[in-house]
């Protein structure tokens, strides 16, 4: 009866305008890159980001292919609605695990957030990307997500080894910009940097943009950790002693890593409940990432080093 | 980590309040200030009074306050914004953040940029993309030359809304004669900045008086709160009442059925139907649909990212504009620019390096400094290079025409960035004044003393007497005669002789056709000056192609040209050959010789036909200050 509602919503100018924004920005890409490739994360901005992309180029098909970073520590329910996407949709997706680490088996319980970070994310997705030469990724961050993000450009400039300089970022005025780039180069594009949390499911909910069932509340099996609801998703999270895994109606807000990502209590099976939670939620979405509370100015310092 | 709520509100409830999201608009601004004004303080009690800092994040404030924090043992909003470790640890900001927040009556995207002035470039960064700035100032110092900087910065990239947030008033008691000291003192100095609106606060970012709830400190204050003007200041620009103006982006050819050119409209609005040229080339065709992933659409306004199809396969790629045939943006490949240097590489004029224009980028170079501004006192100052973060007006040249607008009158259309060929760094971000060379450009230049009472004063109506006739015809002969006359007759007068200003103004053009019509143009532009000075001005040229005369014409008003085809046949002139430039043509030794091997085209309804062989000199003077005495003196 909700969805009655939701219908009849104009799409509302705040959304129409970053909506346009963004899609100049993909337009941008594939008009001066040689080269281009989209991150995607199987996140919700992700499914945003594609949906755009669909948008921007309407009716031919975005001209660049995904690139997804499989940690192999992803949601079971990631990877399938990965795979029915990819299928559903005829699209062209490079799937990139870095070799050294599934060899060494890095995770992150021996290795520590950290270093598994550092080795099946950051260093995977300069594989990746040197792999493919792209010159231009886009990346589905948004400025409010983090202080360090505040500070980012739209179009952000990465050196051939994949670092990013805060303090020496070039100029971003008006909607013009610097896509050059020398051979080995490239420029990190986020066409969501002016979206918010709320944005972003107002969107979802407005478009019937479709998502991983996670970010649904659902009975699913967790233990307690450190304050936080993590989810027992296979056989692989070792429990430590006295944890015991129980089923609770939780949620995601934010989609990661499974033992790194913690869930929240909800009972939010629409994406209207999601909006109504969120706008009584005292908590920002990223205090379900584990890692960016290792210490004050992480974020910056992963960034600094290549992560997304 | 108890986030259950009771989701299963009032569906209604829900709908209405996503509703009201809906009828939002979007205000995004600017906060100047230094260090010391409370800039980020600001900021940050501005998300912390309308409840967007979550528990986690304030957590995370808590513990940086005790680590970095500067206010002792209160909460230290300036961490919420300040996000780089280097800022935090050396208590500045030194970039452009962006956040978010909103209220029950806008959603705010605030551009925080820092304020010394080895930061204008971020500054000009934030405001590019602002609809308002707040301008800080510490209420115990007063107008400071930052102040003047950060208002001349806002100003200068045209930004017509601007709040002045006098701060820290708790520290001079709440004092109403100091502020309206600031406030008189501030409104005399930006009274030439072009502002819309002004609106002055005085404001505690620290205790929040005046940001988002009103103060009982400052009963003797009747304004608006901070947030309450955010929330009702009007900045909607006009860019939707325009003419069309359509960026090619991409051209979009899934197939060969198809082909689309995407882009963002400038301004104005589109239908199918509509009649669009591009820019550029004049090349002309029809709107046949305008394109959408979520269908095809009957309108669409300025700031939509569609797609046009046109019913006419013409040559349109990205850098394009796409215009009304009657209303098309300037075109040229010279103009004046105001420019802000980013580089710490010097501005050398002449070094070529690439300009980008909406989605059109050529190479281009700046050809002069006029002059630069000195940000702190608006002093206009000689330069010969620029630094980094020098501000200055100058002349740019570019490898083929674009087309573009004014800034002024039509941001996305004027604005540009440079960029270095080689570095591929951002150099310089400008904004388009105006076309060189273009005659219309002189009516935009507001001139309080006309060209009437400048003719008044010289008691004659001034004109353009224009001989034209083969070299040798007796022009300038007849042309001094008549100057000599209408001097003895009190009036003022000048004389532009072909040969004269070939030596200086037009040293550069030499006899092919193209330099002709080019010779001929900045003749008649300058022509078209001294009639704008009230002069009676005699024009001695050959001036052999009608089209030249023809906009000689155009220049001036009706009434004020007088063409005058002094005839002699060509046997005549090239017998009479005074310079002797009839036997060096014959003799080959002068290329593109008029009456030889390049064109006269006599004149077919000219105002006086003079009769050189009938007739002396003398007499034909005599002929025509009979004819132009009874209109000069028509005051």
């Amino acid at each position: 009866m909700q969805t009655v509602c939701f219908d009849k919503l104009e799409k509302s100018r705040y959304l129409k305008r970053l909506e346009d924004e963004s899609i100049f920005i993909m337009r941008e890409v594939a008009a001066e890159f040689k080269n281009p490739v989209m991150l995607y994360s199987v996140g919700k901005d992700s499914s945003v980001m594609l949906h755009l992309a669909a948008k921007a180029f309407y009716p031919s098909k975005p001209p660049f292919p995904l690139l997804h970073i499989d940690t192999t520590w992803k949601f079971r329910e990631m990877i399938e609605f990965r795979d029915r996407l990819v299928a559903e949709r005829g699209l062209t997706m490079i799937k990139h695990t870095n070799p050294e680490g599934l060899r060494d088996n890095i995770n992150p319980f021996e290795h520590g957030s950290n270093a598994y970070t550092h080795i099946m994310k950051t260093d995977a997705l300069r594989q990746a990307l040197d792999a493919g030469g792209f010159d231009a990724a886009f990346g589905g961050a948004r400025r409010d997500e983090e202080k360090s993000r505040a500070k980012e450009r739209i179009f952000s400039f990465r050196t051939a080894n994949h670092g990013w300089d805060p303090k020496n970022q070039r100029p971003e005025l008006w909607n013009l910009y610097n896509t050059r780039v020398k051979p080995g180069e490239s420029i990190r594009v986020f066409p969501l940097s002016n979206w918010t949390e709320l944005d972003i499911w107002q969107y979802i909910l407005l478009e019937n943009i479709p998502i991983v069932p996670l970010y649904f509340a659902d009975e699913r099996p967790v233990v307690e950790r450190g304050g936080q609801w993590i989810m027992v998703d296979d056989e692989r999270l070792p429990l430590q002693p006295g944890e015991e895994p129980q089923m609770k109606s939780v949620r995601f807000r934010t989609l990661g890593c499974y033992p790194l990502t913690a869930a929240v209590e909800s009972a939010a099976v629409t994406v209207e409940e999601i909006v109504a939670e969120m706008l009584v939620a005292r908590t920002s979405e990223r205090s379900g990432r584990l890692i960016d509370h290792d210490d004050q100015g992480s974020m910056e310092r992963k960034k600094r080093q290549g992560y997304f | 980590m108890n986030a259950t709520v009771d989701a299963k509100l009032d569906a209604r409830a829900l709908a209405e309040y996503l509703c009201a999201q809906d009828n939002k608009d979007l205000l995004r601004f600017l906060t100047c200030g230094s260090v010391d004004d409370g800039k980020s303080t600001l900021i940050g009690r501005l998300l912390y009074d309308t409840k967007l800092i979550f528990e986690d994040q304030l957590a995370g404030i808590e513990r940086d306050s005790k680590r970095f924090g500067t206010t002792g043992e209160d909460l230290d909003l300036a961490l919420l914004v300040d996000g780089l470790q280097a800022e935090r640890e050396q208590g500045i900001t030194i970039d452009v953040a962006y956040r978010f927040f909103t209220t029950g009556k806008r959603k705010f995207i605030v551009a925080d940029t820092p304020g010394h002035e080895q930061y204008t470039r971020n500054m000009a960064t934030g405001a590019s993309n602002s609809d308002l700035a707040v301008i800080l100032i510490d209420a115990r110092k007063g107008i400071l030359s930052q102040t003047r900087r950060h208002s001349f910065i806002v100003s200068l990239l045209g930004i017509r809304h601007v709040v002045l947030a006098v701060n820290k008033i708790d520290l001079v008691d709440y004092s109403q004669e100091l502020f309206d000291g600031i406030v008189a003192a501030y409104r005399e100095f930006a009274a030439d900045l072009g502002f819309q609106t002004l609106q002055a606060i005085p404001v505690s970012a620290r205790y929040g008086d005046n940001v988002l709830t009103r103060s009982s400190n400052m009963p003797w204050y009747e304004g608006p709160t901070l947030v309450e003007h955010l929330e009702t200041v009007d900045v909607s620009d006009n860019l939707p009442d325009m003419p069309f103006r359509f960026q090619v982006q991409w051209v979009n050819r899934p197939n060969l059925d198809f082909r689309g050119l995407s882009g963002t409209i400038a301004s104005g609005a589109v239908c199918p139907g509509d009649e669009l040229v591009v820019a550029a080339s004049g090349k002309c065709a029809r709107v046949k649909s305008i394109v959408t992933y979520d269908g095809e659409l009957p309108l669409a306004i300025a700031g939509q990212a569609v797609t046009l199809t046109l019913d006419d396969e013409i040559d349109a790629s990205r850098g394009d504009i796409l215009c009304p045939p009657t209303s098309r943006p300037e075109v040229a490949d010279q103009f004046q620019a105001r420019l802000i240097w980013m580089s710490e590489q010097a501005l050398i004029p002449g070094r070529r390096l690439l300009i980008k224009i909406g989605t059109h980028t050529v190479t281009a170079s700046v050809t002069g400094i006029r002059y630069k501004t000195d940000v702190n006192t608006f002093a206009r100052l000689a330069a010969k290079t620029l630094q980094l973060n020098e501000v200055a007006v100058v002349n740019i040249s570019t490898s083929e025409p674009v087309a573009y607008d004014s800034y002024r009158a039509n941001r996305p259309m004027g604005a540009f960035i440079l960029i270095d060929r080689v570095t591929n760094l951002t150099l310089g971000a400008g904004m388009i004044d105006h076309g060189l060379w273009r005659a219309t450009n002189v009516h935009w230049q507001a001139i309080t003393v006309s060209k009437e009472t400048r003719a008044e004063i010289k008691g004659q109506r001034p004109m353009v007497l224009w001989f034209t006739g083969l070299s040798g015809a007796g022009k300038s002969t007849i042309a001094n005669l008549v100057e000599k006359k209408l001097l003895g007759l009190g009036h003022h007068t000048y004389l532009l002789d072909g040969d004269n200003v070939r030596h200086g103004l037009n040293r550069d053009l030499g006899f092919t056709d193209a330099d002709r019509v080019e010779n001929i143009r900045r003749v008649a532009e300058v022509a078209k000056l001294m009639v704008d000075a009230g002069i009676i001005t005699l024009v001695s040229f050959i001036s052999p192609f009608r089209a030249e005369r023809q906009l000689a014409r155009e220049l001036v008003a009706e009434g004020e040209f007088v063409e005058i085809y002094v005839s002699t046949p060509p046997s005549v002139a090239e017998e009479r050959d005074p310079k002797g430039l009839y036997a060096k043509a014959r003799r080959g030794e002068l290329k593109n010789f008029t009456g030889i091997d390049s064109a006269y085209e006599i004149p077919e309804n000219p105002e006086l036909l003079l009769d050189t062989i009938s007739r002396s000199a003398e007499d034909l003077a005599e002929d025509v200050l009979n004819f132009v005495k009874a209109r000069i003196d028509d005051v």
